[in-house]
């Protein structure tokens, strides 16, 4: 296995500085609304925020991916000497708890850093965080590249089932000669 | 599709526990905007004007502004709409928090509460399920504990509740209704929930809000977001501490308190202290401040943070912002220490911060001058401190001398007689004031404190500096970058502005200017309140982000109705006459247009007459401040101009 450097992207979370406005929750859902922006609804973001003003409790906490089974950890969270027993800080979507699922379908959420054509500069959420308890960053980071053949073939097979062997040889020899 | 608005109104009869969920006519949006224009029509509509205040025909609006729940930055503002039991006229009181983009979620742009529930129940409002339910076991309890009970019940800690404390349960005229860091304080709306049996509204919402144009609408919301990044970064210079940013003035943040200790008065709005500030003073309460602030927070989609958590060792923990930690600090010639603690129950319980200090410095000075005899006052404590909490406990209880203070200094003074009326000098149209007594009259403020309907100087003032700059140097620099100004002339109005001489108060601005100046502050503040959109973000502080030139634009991309400056301008103007109408058809008229007779020591009664004249006939209105049939006309208000001439109130033909 090959160790190759890869740009990992992440958002840098500082709880101080969150002032608990939610800005992040309301850009997140208006960005990956469709048309982009045309609404916007919490309950929709990949990105929660955590709060429990009275006890001072202000956690933004992005989708990670999505976790089939239900916890058997149930993490317990103390803070401020009060104890939370509710899975909240956990990034995952699971079938226990109603948090990153689309309200709708129930679909799992997934932070996605905002990809889009043409790129944004920063993920919306850190955009319309003036108050910068979120920040981009963006490292190199080596990480052991494991090759899954398995996945590759996958996804060939997927696009030969979708445009036929024929169109996906040509665009493969095409895009070869541009390279 | 409807944008930016649901299009649905949640109505609930809590006489007869009827829930119904009513479509509203899209053409309302076009006349009347929301929030704050739409409240008031209705009331015009629906509550006639002999209706008492506290009884069951009375409506209570919790009506959301256009712009809620969409990515306009900082529209959050719940303004609730009622006839107040103290004024007796319309009272409106708005929350900021984040109720309303919660109500939007829910699916609802209107609240709207009739009747009388036999017992103490709360609302529970879960997108399209509605349930009014029992509430008697929250009987007496805080308005923050009770919000917090709430939502352990519901097992939802996202939810949102508006929730009042024993004041409001006891019909106190200075009850609030409290929501998370934010309150709808004056004018007595927590009384009119509590007449209505509603101890807390809850309410989640999971839905979306659509707007008409999304990538023109993200444009401007963006473009606002960066001109706050600017503005923040570049404070105005030469005014003090707190008018140089945006926000509601920055008291949780600032500790710099020489200006509101120093100007505004003590006691019953009584004692001008202008060497209070000192080392000794400031670095004490810098380090009171900063033991208890926990965290500035915000409303929802906010950067500013204009409020902040408050907990002191020993007791619970509270929000708060703006200037109740001086309130009652200074109405008990106390200190921060003090303000900050009794604040605290003063939550709670959910009064007013601003009446509340006034009407128990207000009791200890009768009692002074012996109008309230030691039988009225018997088991007061004898330390100023104690007294305080003594008499928050009596008001709130509405036991012995607390039930006749608990309608107000107003109501009070004439219960008690024997001259109380000359110690109840700081209203208007019977509703407290801020604590501020001055010299030489400002034309601009005497016609923003006669004619404003909210009662309250915050609510109408704000585009234009309270003050003249001394130099022309600096005066040019401020006008450089005046962006919001509707029309250059402000510009020159500014400029020739002198502090002294023959261009200075009381003269000058001229009439007509100041006409031109009042109108203008108080067009951008019914703009606001009918989108919801902070007041600090807008109307309010000097420079501010959202003015009358990128706000058509923003309500066009959101709503999709055509609008321009003018047509903003005349929805602005509508709206502003239906609520004088509302208030003339309550009886109001020139006669309650006054502001206290103490709040300047040089007044000008000619002057004073001419410029209520002029601005009467400037808005449209008769001698008595009479909305007239031609400009009602005008305005697609024929209607209340008909009432108007059934009623006699204005002669027909």
């Amino acid at each position: 296995m090959a160790k190759v450097k890869k740009k990992v992207k992440t958002i840098k979370i500082d709880l101080d500085k969150c002032n608990g406005c939610r800005a992040c929750e309301m850009i997140c859902s208006a960005f990956h609304a469709s048309p982009k922006y045309s609404s916007n609804n919490p309950a929709r973001s990949r990105i929660r925020l955590i709060r429990d003003p009275i006890r001072d409790v202000y956690v933004p906490v992005y989708a990670g991916e999505y976790a089939p089974a239900e916890c058997m950890g149930r993490d317990k969270y103390v803070i401020d000497g009060k104890e939370y027993d509710e899975c909240g800080f956990c990034r995952a979507s699971c079938p226990s708890r109603d948090l990153f699922k689309e309200p709708d379908s129930k679909l799992p959420l997934k932070c996605d850093m905002c990809e889009s054509d043409p790129p944004e500069e920063k993920p919306l959420c850190v955009q319309w965080c003036i108050t910068d308890a979120l920040s981009y960053e963006e490292r190199e980071e080596e990480v052991e590249e494991e090759e899954k053949q398995e996945d590759i073939d996958v996804a060939f097979e997927s696009l030969v089932d979708k445009y036929g062997m024929e169109k996906v040889m040509d665009t493969m020899a095409r895009k070869a000669k541009k390279d | 599709m409807r944008y930016a608005e649901t299009g649905y109104n949640l109505e609930i009869d809590l006489t007869r526990g009827n829930i119904q969920r009513v479509e509203t006519d899209p053409r309302l949006a076009e006349l009347h905007l929301g929030g704050l224009g739409t409240n008031t029509k209705m009331l015009w509509d629906r509550v006639p004007p002999e209706t008492d205040p506290l009884a069951p025909d009375n409506l209570l609006i919790f009506g959301t502004g256009l712009l809620c729940g969409t990515p306009a930055v900082g529209a959050n503002r719940t303004i609730v709409t009622t006839y107040s039991p103290q004024t007796l006229l319309m009272g409106y009181s708005m929350m900021g928090g984040f109720f309303a983009p919660e109500m939007k979620y829910a699916g609802y742009d209107k609240l709207v509460f009739r009747g009388k529930s036999p017992n103490l129940v709360y609302i529970w409002i879960n997108n399209d399920k509605v349930e009014i339910r029992d509430a008697t076991h929250l009987h007496g309890k805080g308005a923050v504990e009770t919000q917090e009970l709430i939502k352990q019940e519901l097992k939802e800690p996202n939810c949102h509740v508006a929730a009042i404390g024993l004041a409001g349960e006891n019909q106190v005229y200075l009850a609030s209704v409290e929501q998370g860091r934010s309150s709808a304080s004056r004018l007595g709306i927590g009384a009119v929930m509590g007449s209505k049996g509603i101890k807390a509204i809850a309410v989640r919402g999971t839905k979306d809000v659509n707007v008409a144009r999304p990538a023109e609408l993200m444009k401007l919301c963006n473009d606002v977001l960066q001109y706050i990044k600017w503005r923040e970064a570049n404070p105005i210079p030469g005014v003090m501490t707190i008018l140089q940013g945006l926000g509601s003035p920055q008291e949780m943040r600032t500790h710099d308190e020489k200006w509101h200790t120093e100007s505004f008065m003590w006691g019953n709005a009584r004692t001008r202290r202008r060497d209070f500030w000192n080392k000794e003073v400031e670095d004490k309460w810098r380090e009171t401040q900063e033991n208890v602030r926990t965290r500035l927070i915000s409303c929802y989609n906010c950067p500013m943070k204009c409020g902040a958590t408050i907990s002191v060792p020993g007791i619970a923990t509270y929000m708060m912002k703006c200037y109740s930690k001086l309130t009652y600090t200074m109405a008990a010639y106390s200190d921060l220490d003090f303000g900050f603690k009794i604040a605290q129950r003063a939550t709670e319980y959910g009064v007013d911060g601003f009446s509340t200090p006034q009407v128990m410095a207000f009791a200890l000075e009768l009692h002074e001058k012996g109008i309230l005899t030691d039988s009225d006052m018997s088991g007061m404590p004898s330390d100023t401190e104690g007294r305080f909490y003594w008499l928050l406990d009596r008001i709130v209880r509405r036991e012995g001398i607390g039930d006749v203070l608990s309608k107000g200094t107003y109501w009070a003074a004439k219960e008690i007689g024997k001259g109380a009326e000359q110690y109840a000098h700081n209203n208007i149209k019977k509703h407290e004031q801020l604590p501020l007594k001055l010299g030489m009259l400002n034309p601009v403020y005497f016609l923003m404190y006669s004619t404003g309907e909210k009662i309250n100087i915050t609510q109408i003032e704000g585009q234009f500096p309270q003050e003249p700059y001394p130099t022309m140097e600096q005066r040019e620099a401020f006008v450089k970058d005046w962006i919001q100004v509707p029309d250059e002339k402000f510009k020159q109005y500014f400029l020739d502005w002198e502090p002294r001489g023959e261009k200075s108060n009381p003269y000058y601005p001229t009439v007509e200017m100041t006409c031109e100046i009042v109108d203008w502050m108080e067009k951008m503040h019914y703009i606001d309140d009918a989108l919801g959109v902070c007041a600090g973000l807008s109307s309010f502080p000097l420079k501010p982000p959202y003015h009358i030139h990128n706000y058509p634009a923003l309500v066009s991309a959101a709503t999709g109705i055509d609008l321009d400056e003018a047509g903003l301008t005349q929805i602005a103007k509508r709206n502003r006459t239906m609520l004088r109408a509302v208030n003339v058809r309550r009886g109001m008229r020139r006669s309650d247009e006054v502001p206290p007779e103490d709040h300047w020591k040089k007044r000008f009664p000619e002057l004073e007459e001419k410029l209520l004249d002029e601005y009467y006939k400037f808005k449209g209105w008769d001698k008595e401040g009479i909305p007239t049939k031609e400009s009602l006309q005008e305005l697609e208000l024929g209607y209340v101009a008909e009432d108007f001439e059934k009623r006699g109130i204005i002669k027909n033909g």
